[in-house]
């Protein structure tokens, strides 16, 4: 009997690690052979592994007149200006939608939805014949917009939750003391809010940084952002500038993983979509 | 009398007004060229009368790779669910801390990688002198002249898994962790094994969270270019290429639309169940 329950523990024991090891393997062995791509300066088949390792094509990328150090300045000026035009549209909405006596909110809420409930491509190719005829295409503008449009519903749900989180007791309050509406929401309601608003800041921002069909509709070939760089230089076999891109794109998605919770609370998590 | 009943909002018109760039954008960069794609798809550009020649003809041409873009897209669906469950169902029921903890960790990694990374990982990964041919062929499971490149639709839904797996089990673990013990600990004191506990008592209380992940991973998949574009271009392929390929080569946008009407189909379907879920929570 007890042998049996032992060797039946051992047997669990076995399976566990080799099911980890599994997973493990399968997570970490496409991001394993991405790094290794980064550092390869000569790599073919039948060799299992790179025949030289180097850095000569991270010299390519980063020389100040390389494609690489471009396509990422002009990822995060883009990426920068869609948040700041998302977080101009929806403080607005979210302050309305959380505290405003709004007809059909249940359905305005839902309105934000709907472009992230239909594919996505259908629809890009159309706005980039719509800006074509206002001369938006290729332009960093266009490309701001179709990226802003993208994050909407996650800028107007997260600003929403945040404002609905804030204590209208306390708005309450400073209104019975005298402050004006204007004087509540900048001194009271939207300083309570920030850390909500902020998050929705960062999934903006990363949403335009990741963000590759609407730009390959919109700005190609004169926006080119990290993305469509990543994009062109796999199809034209160029591993290794392909796997510098994508370990750069990892840099600030793997960094809001380890940090969004420190932004986006319980409280404000629980009213997403409220 | 101040206190609560003290307006702190906006008025209607306010609300109104202060939503209104939020509502110009919708309707600006979705429900226009929404519209735009419909009256595109049933006529010549727009122009003339309307017809449905654009569906015939994309049809024609491309029947296989619609047939594809749904099998693939199911077939992702359906593997996802089955994981999403698996993954959230140990991290609920699991006895062991560390391995509790380990998995943890461990399953989140693909969550925020973008599409496009994913695309270029698996490009790299799933190639014929990629890691897993040389991790198999050194291990002695497969000979080395059997390494075959996995880049076709296999690649497709093998990436499409690995990148959304861990949205929908972490939607998953989340509900898991918020029902009502009491009747896990009553399947257990009667003997019930951890699977049986996980399939008939554990997924009935956490399906509709499990149908919403899944139904927006549905969506996500159909939408994404860039995934069959850089894993698998060649026919057949999914219908995401074929509207890209249209418009670049032939600036055909009719039959370009027609295929994007069936994509907004395939959605619709589901999302049709979503809206009754949906509502009937809230009516709950």
């Amino acid at each position: 009997m007890v042998a049996a329950a032992l060797s039946n523990n051992w047997v669990r024991t076995v399976t566990r690690v080799l099911t980890m090891s599994l997973l493990a393997f399968a997570i970490f062995g496409p991001i394993t052979n991405m790094l290794l791509w980064a550092v390869a300066e000569v790599w073919y088949f039948p060799y299992k592994l790179p025949l030289e390792y180097g850095f000569s094509f991270w010299e390519r990328v980063f020389r100040p007149e390389g494609n690489a150090t471009e396509a990422l300045f002009s990822s995060i000026w883009i990426a920068l200006l869609t948040v700041v035009v998302s977080l101009a549209i929806a403080i607005p909405a979210g302050y309305a939608l959380a505290r405003g006596k709004m007809p059909f909110r249940y359905l305005i809420m839902l309105l934000f939805l709907l472009p992230q409930a239909f594919p996505a491509v259908a629809v890009h190719m159309n706005v980039a014949r719509i800006f074509y005829g206002l001369d938006l295409t290729g332009s960093v503008v266009g490309v701001v917009l179709v990226h802003a449009s993208q994050g909407l519903v996650f800028s107007v749900w997260i600003a929403t939750a945040a404002f609905a989180a804030v204590d209208a007791e306390l708005e309450a309050a400073a209104r019975n003391m005298g402050a004006g509406r204007w004087r509540t929401f900048v001194d009271v309601t939207l300083p309570l809010a920030l850390p909500g608003i902020m998050a929705s800041a960062i999934f903006v921002f990363l949403i335009s940084m990741d963000e590759f069909t609407g730009t390959y509709f919109v700005g190609a070939p004169d926006v080119v952002t990290l993305p469509m760089l990543l994009f062109t230089s796999s199809m034209e076999g160029n591993y290794q500038i392909a796997s510098i891109s994508s370990l750069i794109l990892l840099v600030p998605s793997v960094g809001f993983m380890l940090f969004i919770e420190r932004f986006l609370k319980a409280d404000v998590l629980a009213k997403v979509g409220n | 009398m101040s206190g609560q009943s003290m307006s702190v909002g906006p008025g209607r018109t306010g609300a109104l007004l202060l939503v209104a760039p939020a509502l110009l954008m919708i309707g600006f960069l979705f429900v226009y060229p929404f519209g735009y794609s419909v009256v595109s798809a049933f006529t010549d550009n727009g122009e003339g009368s309307w017809h449905i020649a654009n569906f015939t003809k994309a049809i024609e041409f491309y029947s296989k790779d619609i047939l594809f873009t749904i099998v693939i897209v199911s077939l992702s669906t359906a593997i996802i669910g089955i994981l999403a469950v698996a993954i959230a169902g140990y991290l609920t029921l699991g006895e062991n801390p560390t391995a509790v903890a380990i998995l943890k960790w461990l399953y989140r990694w693909p969550l925020f990688i973008p599409f496009i990374v994913s695309a270029q990982l698996m490009r790299t990964f799933l190639a014929k002198n990629g890691m897993m041919n040389n991790i198999l062929t050194s291990s002695g499971i497969i000979e080395p002249l059997a390494a075959q490149s996995y880049l076709d639709w296999r690649g497709i839904v093998i990436t499409f898994v690995w990148k959304q797996t861990p949205f929908v089990a972490l939607l998953v673990a989340g509900a898991m962790a918020s029902i009502d013990r009491t009747t896990i600990d009553a399947g257990r004191i009667f003997g019930a094994s951890r699977l049986r506990i996980l399939i008939e008592l554990v997924v009935p209380q956490i399906a509709t969270t499990l149908m919403v992940g899944l139904i927006l991973s549905y969506v996500v998949m159909l939408s994404v270019l860039s995934v069959p574009l850089m894993i698998n271009a060649q026919s057949p392929t999914m219908l995401t290429v074929d509207m890209a390929w249209r418009i670049n080569s032939y600036g055909d946008y009719g039959v370009a639309n027609a295929l994007g009407i069936m994509s907004y189909l395939f959605t619709g379907v589901v999302a049709w169940f979503y809206l009754r879920q949906s509502l009937k929570d809230k009516g709950a």
